[in-house]
């Protein structure tokens, strides 16, 4: 196979930095900045407003959104450079800190900030919010427990998947302690992505389908669900039951995008998000921004642009020199691809309402740095891909 | 890569695939195919309509005096519609108010509740979509505090507002013809063409009674509006479009404060000096005409009320002390409303209609003290024998036998108890001629008929009443007879009669008619109209208060005349004939005490009195007027009701206002030459805006 000697022989090379950007992959890193524009875009809009009300510096939100961006894509392109299966070494160490992160929400420091109590408060303004950090760490935790080379197994064994569950549980279950529902969501679905893509026998999956309706059965049994919860649910079963309490997000989210129309009313231009009609608007229902402001158009470019990212993750997922590196950028494109639909689909009233950030486009520090992590991870397994394509 | 895992992956790749699909497929629907109906719905989110009221028209006199008119005020409302959205409705929003207004949490709850058949004044009568007025006369710190803290006051307004005020010149308050403003209520903004209001609007009155009510249309102006853009909290952050409002025009009328406030001050006084006298006299007008035009110039009506009781969410208390009984109704008008039988007043169209039935104008008729109407005697005044006269003596002495004589043969002629009932009776017909029996047409929005009674009337009277009559003419009158066992009888005598024939229209009844006693029932309105019709000539006018509906650059926009007259049926001569009698009953008739002294060179007035006797209540004292004799220019007609004769009371009080308008030779005149001005006023070129 002279390709693999081809691609043995450039490995020599990797740390070089022309070899790196020569092997990068093009269209996701094109798709990223530019989905990071015009999110920057959309807070200045969602957010300029306000705090102009308030008396604030109009550009306060957007001008540490984009130091937020720097910043991440720096960690981006640290991630890119490191060789990811050294990561495998660092797994016990992200994993331990992300635990203690989420110990750490739950105690005293932790800080409930929208019915979630999932922020850690540093001061100075500075606030950390560590499921982000989670995703990531359960990402790497899952391909390295899953990706095991293993011999003449199709499949990781029965131990392995054990191990997987058990050591993915233990922050899950942190994390619905918080309780945050929208994470607890993603995390599964990036468990059952992963689980899926390693490999594991079709009647283990449909075992642990059937386990999930039993411990859904279970939440609702027993009233494990708060009541927020409940109303957002109900909410979204019924939009008009409650306009002014629960259903009051969902019901102002789908009459901004609404009535963006084809082509939207123009960028800063949203009466509705001029007149902060839907909450939460920077971070959650970032969406309904580009809905009304850019219209039917802009919001399927940024869905494109989404579905490009996730497209290029599944190619480098496919791509990939090892079952570690498919099961990483498998773990990367389930995490965000859940929570793209998860996001665009509450704003849009087909799904209820969770406290996701929509990937690249939202406000926040903690999901941008766990973005380019994730992005960065994506860039890492391209750069390393087996040669012969 | 093993093939399942590669597998895997494209059901990976279809499953996102297929996702991305559904979010652009259900945004396709949203934006594309309903982004209209949501477009929609966003701006009923975003926009309010705020109604600019129009600056109300003043009410003015005949010479331009405004008689109501608007002056500004700091008004402190609250908008339901905003509080709703508070979490707890509003409730804290309100304690915070009644704090800073320094009111009691019980009473700002019971101001901007809704009105309903079950909750009672103090509450809001008006639009629920409405700013509710909490505060008419806001202290501007208590206000500055409210508008600064607009954050802690989500829904309160303190704005400058128009507020209507009474100037009452020449101590003219006229408030039963000026009528009243209230809230506009939805269904009444519903009904308006125009402008739909949706959200809430500026605080909008209505006129409820009197001139207000009657030229609203041409008072109230052109509400304007901004339609504001406003945030989730409804605070309003820009506006995207504005209508300015049209002020209202003025409306002038023929009223004229000095002869207003003359006529209410001596009714007043005469009321006054009748209660002195021991009689109850409860309530009362006063009215003067212009014969020549058929204008009102002035309408006093007692009880009467402070007009600054409306500014400002009157209470239920104050409310119903205006409505009520108990306080006899200061609301009501009594020269348009105000009925009674007019006594004597009335001989003027009996004997008009005497002649017309054939009697001579020049006989001579006998005045016996009682005169037999079948088996019962019909008395004269005070059962006096004044011997035999013309008919001009008739008038000035009041004598009532020649009119139950000529009732009496009427009726006979017609055929007595067994008349056809299309019997044609000629003190009817004349009653009508003179407009009894009818709503005179005045430019105001309620006004009563009154009453001629006539067969017909009797037996659809005698229907309603049979079942009651019968039964008291069974069972007596217990409940009376303990206390009166004369009266109780009495009762039942008159019940069993009215039981069996009560529908017959019995001579009784033609007598009692031809002397206005009985169930005759005018109103001073009517009155007035008919003696300037005596004095004009026979011109019957539909009366009219409005002149003019002037813009408020002063010029005109409408004029408003009486419409053409009607005539009463009466020859000239005849006319002349009344006019020469009653111009003697002030000189050397009925009234002749009340007018001693007064002086006939500057204004020599012919008038008559009127006592009506009423069972169980003191008598109802009329005097009904017109002057100068030789060319009459006003007709002023006084009621008091339980004031005793009409020499006793109505005549003063009559003659007091002739007094204020001719002057006396201690007092100046309020007419120049007996005359009102007959152009119409100039107005300032604009009111000046609050």
């Amino acid at each position: 196979m002279s390709g693999a000697v081809e691609g043995y022989g450039e490995r020599r090379h990797w740390t070089s930095r022309v070899a790196v950007m020569r092997r990068l992959d093009w269209p996701l890193l094109v798709a990223v900045v530019v989905l990071s524009v015009v999110g920057a875009l959309l807070v200045r809009s969602a957010t300029f407003q306000g705090l102009a009300e308030q008396g604030k510096d109009p550009e306060g939100f957007v001008k540490r959104h984009v130091l937020n961006l720097l910043i991440g894509f720096v960690l981006g392109g640290v991630v890119t450079v490191l060789d990811y299966r050294l990561l495998r070494a660092y797994v016990p160490i992200l994993y331990g800190v992300a635990c203690v992160g989420l110990v750490a929400v739950l105690s005293p420091l932790g800080e409930t900030i929208n019915g979630s109590h999932s922020w850690i408060v540093l001061g100075g303004g500075f606030q950390v919010q560590p499921s982000e950090f989670a995703k990531v760490g359960i990402v790497v935790l899952l391909a390295m427990i899953l990706g095991e080379p293993r011999d003449g197994e199709i499949g990781p064994g029965v131990r392995d998947v054990l191990l997987a569950l058990v050591l993915a549980g233990v922050p899950a279950v942190l994390i619905i302690l918080q309780p945050d529902l929208g994470t607890t969501l993603v995390f599964i679905a990036v468990m059952f992505g992963m689980l899926t893509v390693s490999g594991v026998r079709k009647r283990w999956l449909a075992g642990l389908v059937g386990a999930g309706a039993l411990a859904i059965a279970a939440v609702l049994l027993f009233g494990l669900l708060e009541q927020y919860q409940i109303d957002r649910f109900t909410a979204f079963m019924d939009p008009e039951a409650d306009p002014r309490g629960a259903g009051y997000n969902a019901r102002q989210a789908r009459i901004a995008v609404g009535s963006g129309g084809v082509f939207g009313k123009g960028l800063f231009q949203g009466e509705q998000t001029g007149g902060h009609f839907v909450p939460e608007q920077q971070t959650d229902f970032i969406f309904t921004v580009a809905g009304e402001e850019l219209g039917f158009v802009g919001g399927a470019v940024i869905v494109v642009l989404l579905g490009v990212v996730l497209w290029r993750g599944l190619r480098i997922a496919t791509q990939a020199a090892d079952l570690f590196g498919t099961l990483v950028a498998t773990g990367v494109v389930c995490w965000l691809g859940f929570q793209t639909f998860q996001n665009v689909g509450m704003s849009i009233g087909i799904m209820p309402i969770t406290g996701l950030p929509l990937p690249f486009v939202s406000y926040g520090g903690s999901a941008t740095f766990a973005n380019m992590i994730a992005f960065g991870l994506l860039q890492a397994v391209h750069v390393r891909r087996r040669a012969f394509d | 890569m093993n093939s399942r895992t590669h597998f895997r992956l494209v059901v990976l790749y279809v499953m996102v695939g297929a996702l991305l699909l559904v979010l652009v497929g259900r945004m396709w629907t949203l934006q594309v195919l309903e982004g209209d109906h949501y477009r929609d719905i966003a701006a009923q989110n975003r926009m309010r309509d705020i109604v600019v009221p129009a600056l109300r028209g003043m009410i003015l006199d005949d010479r331009g005096r405004p008689l109501a008119r608007n002056t500004s005020s700091l008004v402190v409302s609250v908008d339901r519609t905003t509080l709703s959205r508070q979490d707890d409705g509003g409730e804290a929003v309100l304690r915070r108010l009644a704090n800073v207004l320094g009111m009691s949490q019980e009473e700002i709850d019971k101001r901007t509740r809704l009105c309903s058949p079950t909750v009672q004044r103090p509450c809001w009568p008006g639009s629920p979509y409405q700013p509710i007025p909490v505060e008419d006369h806001a202290d501007p710190k208590r206000a500055l505090q409210i508008m600064e803290r607009q954050e802690d006051f989500p829904g309160v307004t303190a704005q400058i507002q128009p507020v209507r005020a009474y100037p009452e010149p020449e101590g003219a308050s006229a408030v039963q013809t000026l009528g009243y403003l209230q809230p506009v209520t939805q269904e009444e903004l519903d009904k308006r063409e125009g402008l739909k209001v949706t959200g809430y609007s500026g605080v909008d009155l209505v006129g409820r009674d009197g001139l207000e009510a009657q030229y609203d249309k041409a008072l109230r102006g052109e509400a304007g509006y901004r339609r504001v853009l406003v945030d989730a909290q409804g605070r309003v952050t820009g506006i995207a479009e504005k209508k300015e409002p049209v002020p209202g025009n003025h409306l002038v009328t023929s009223i004229d404060a000095g002869v207003q406030g003359a006529a209410e001050k001596a009714l007043e006084e005469g009321i006054k000096a009748a209660r002195k006298g021991g009689r109850p006299a409860d309530s009362g007008a006063a009215v003067v005409m212009d014969v020549r035009t058929g204008r009102m110039v002035a309408m006093a009506s007692f009880p009467s009320y402070d007009p600054s009781v409306w500014t400002g969410g009157i209470s239920q208390k104050k409310y119903d002390e205006l409505l009520g009984e108990k306080n006899n109704s200061p609301l009501i008008s009594r020269v348009t409303q105000g009925q009674g039988p007019p006594g004597s007043t009335f001989k003027v169209s009996s004997m008009a209609a005497a002649v017309k039935a054939g009697y001579d104008l020049h006989g001579t008729y006998n005045c016996p003290g009682s005169y037999m109407v079948g088996s019962r005697a019909f008395n004269n005044f005070q059962g006096a024998n004044l011997g035999s006269m013309n008919l001009h003596t008739a008038l000035v002495k009041s004598c009532d036998t020649i009119f139950y004589k000529f009732a009496h043969e009427m009726w006979l002629r017609n055929g007595g108890r067994n008349a056809p009932p299309d019997a044609k009776n000629p003190m009817v017909e004349m009653a009508r001629g003179f407009g009894f029996d009818a709503r005179t047409g005045i430019d105001l929005p309620s006004e009563s008929s009154g009453r001629i009674p006539d067969a017909p009337w009797k037996r659809q009277y005698w229907e309603a009443t049979r079942e009651a009559n019968c039964r008291g003419a069974k069972e007596g009158y217990p409940d009376v007879a303990k206390t009166d066992p004369g009266r109780a009888a009495y009762l039942k005598a008159i019940a069993a009669e009215n039981c069996v024939e009560g529908y017959v229209w019995r001579a009784g009844d033609a007598a009692n008619l031809s002397i206005g006693q009985g169930n005759v029932l005018v109103t001073p309105l009517q009155l007035v109209r008919a003696y300037a019709a005596i004095a004009n000539g026979g011109k019957l006018y539909t009366p009219r208060i409005g002149v003019a509906v002037v813009r408020p650059d002063g010029s005109v926009a409408e004029r408003i005349d009486p419409p053409e007259p009607a005539r009463v049926p009466i020859d000239e001569k005849v006319l002349a004939y009344m006019r020469k009698a009653l111009a003697e009953v002030p000189t050397d008739g009925t009234a002749g005490g009340a007018f001693a002294g007064f002086d006939l060179k500057r204004v020599a007035v012919a008038g008559k009195t009127g006592t009506a006797e009423r069972y169980g209540n003191a008598d109802m004292s009329w005097f009904a007027s017109f002057g100068p004799v030789k060319s009459p220019r006003y007709a002023v007609v006084a009621m008091v009701s339980q004031g005793g004769f009409g020499a006793q009371t109505a005549a003063p009080i009559v003659r007091k206002v002739w007094e204020a308008m001719y002057g006396t030779k201690d007092s100046k005149p309020i007419l120049e030459d007996g005359r009102l001005p007959t152009d119409i006023p100039k107005l300032p070129g604009s009111e000046t805006a609050p």
